[in-house]
């Protein structure tokens, strides 16, 4: 036995030193980040090579219960006037934990709403751009500044319920994505409430709800309470994987009715299979509409991802939209760290 | 319905008392439960320089001490190793049986994402998995979705386990 040496010390101390040495030793500095370049080539003409995302995180832990944490984005490389991109803070946070069961989160947070919204990073997800459901629907990706409760309750169930600044929504289009105030002198003259739940209770799956409510979207420009409701199930058993997603947002009021835009909902699937800890494809089909069901759109996607790295993503995908113009195929490759 | 939501969530609030870490079974208790209280005497395995390099194939790291104690009874060892999830080492209580995995155990889990892993729901699927000739596990572990660095770890140190009884066996 060359390489063992019997004869051991004190247990307790072992124990000890087992579990505060290493916990001591790590910094209370969190850096990180992720980015991706996409290529999209489409039937319109569009021939685009775009960094798309650059993204970095820093964190911090002032003690065992008490942490910061930021997201700080440039999108499309290249931000300022008549420029394509933005500089976004998505994601600036302190979480205090009250219990092993419950903490609260203070700050501007990424709104639990989806698959997507809070887990976007590229070598996470299948295709070169994020899904248009979670992005035309909910909107991903969707931050808003406030105040929330996350707790657990049993073996794998979680919940959270955050109070925080809503949308304002132009009520001559009613268009979701565009309401998103990014928490930028936001007008907070009406709140929004979101309420979130999800299951773990099985390896390899998670099933999850949302719910919004707003009184006014239109933040008193044409009163209009809204809802948005969605569901959704995340499943890798083995090499399969499973993705399927509802959302739907209900307007109330007369005007967004008389220009069809108080049903706004979607939909998708998507089956993929992975050949080893390198290789996958998937299928996806989505479907959406923004106009109560007067103009749907149907996309599929098919494609393959190559990850040289766990966290390093190589990806291709065809797209088939019901719109000919907008066929084509991406290339995109994305990394976190 | 604005001042119900905010009175929930105060209410929430306030019921969260003194914060506990995740300290879920002193390593300790998990090795007498693990040999029905009588803890043999425990031996230090050295990992030297061709260990290391399994070590590190498994890790992708060194591991954080050069000398790693553990307990033997007949064909069983058990081993409290550590890992980073995240950012936080996640303490891990393992015994392997004739190169088989038989228990994995969080003690200590620091992290603020990943808790699930702790329950047997996910390290039940360890159990009976051993080490295949490039060190992978001979069984898929199913995934948590959101705690991805989390199941990671667990797997790399279940792996670790292992690959370390074979060479407290030599």
């Amino acid at each position: 036995m060359p390489n063992m040496i019997s004869k051991a010390l004190a247990l307790p101390a072992l124990i000890t030193l087992s579990m505060s040495l290493p916990a001591q030793a790590q910094s209370d500095v969190e850096l990180g980040g992720y980015g991706e370049m996409h290529y999209n080539n489409l039937a319109d003409g569009t021939r685009k090579l775009d960094f798309h995302r650059f993204v970095l995180f820093f964190g911090h832990e002032w003690n065992d219960s008490t942490r910061f944490f930021s997201e700080l984005e440039i999108e499309h490389a290249l931000a300022g006037e008549s420029q394509p991109g933005e500089v976004e803070l998505e994601q600036a946070y302190v979480e205090i934990d009250l219990n092993d069961k419950l903490s609260t989160q203070s700050g501007v947070f990424l709104l639990p709403i989806g698959i997507l919204n809070e887990t976007h990073e590229p070598d996470t997800f299948y295709g070169v751009e994020r899904n248009p459901v979670e992005k035309n629907i909910i909107p991903t990706t969707w931050w808003e500044g406030g105040f929330g409760i996350n707790g657990r309750a049993g073996m794998a169930t979680s919940y959270s319920l955050h109070v925080h600044s809503g949308l304002l929504v132009d009520p001559t289009s009613f268009n979701i994505r565009s309401g998103r105030q990014k928490v930028a002198n936001a007008n907070t003259g009406s709140l929004a409430y979101t309420a979130s739940m999800s299951w773990r209770g099985v390896p390899g799956m998670e099933i999850g709800a949302a719910l919004q409510m707003q009184d006014d979207i239109t933040q008193g420009a044409s009163p209009t309470p809204a809802s948005l409701t969605e569901f959704h199930i995340d499943m890798e058993k083995g090499s399969f994987g499973l993705r399927a997603l509802y959302a739907g947002w209900q307007l109330n009021s007369a005007a967004a009715r008389a220009l069809n835009k108080d049903q706004q909902s979607g939909y998708y699937l998507e089956p993929s299979y992975k050949f080893s800890k390198k290789f996958g494809i998937f299928a996806r089909m989505n479907s959406w509409d923004n106009s109560s069901g007067t103009a749907t759109n149907t996309q599929m996607d098919y494609g393959i991802n190559y990850w040289p790295h766990p966290k390093v993503a190589f990806k291709f995908d065809v797209q088939d939209h019901s719109d000919d113009t907008k066929d084509g195929f991406n290339l995109g490759v994305g990394y976190q760290f | 319905m604005r001042r119900r939501i905010s009175l929930l969530l105060i209410s929430l609030t306030i019921m969260g008392s003194v914060f506990a870490r995740g300290v879920y079974q002193a390593p300790m208790d998990f090795l007498a439960e693990s040999f029905h209280g009588e803890v043999p005497e425990s031996s230090l395995l050295l990992i030297d320089t061709s260990l290391e390099a399994s070590v590190k194939q498994i890790l992708g790291h060194r591991y954080e001490s050069q000398r790693i104690r553990y307990w033997r009874e007949e064909g069983r060892t058990a081993w409290i190793l550590q890992e980073v999830g995240k950012t936080k080492p996640i303490t891990v209580g393992i015994v392997v049986n004739q190169g088989k995995l038989e228990r994995v155990k969080v003690l200590v889990f620091r992290e603020s994402r990943g808790w699930e892993v702790r329950y047997p729901f996910f390290t039940d699927q360890f159990i009976g998995a051993s080490l295949t000739e490039s060190a992978e596990l001979d069984k898929t572990i199913d995934g948590v979705t959101g705690a991805t660095l989390s199941v990671s770890a667990l797997t790399r140190l279940a792996r670790l386990a292992i690959l370390l009884h074979k060479e407290s066996e030599k």
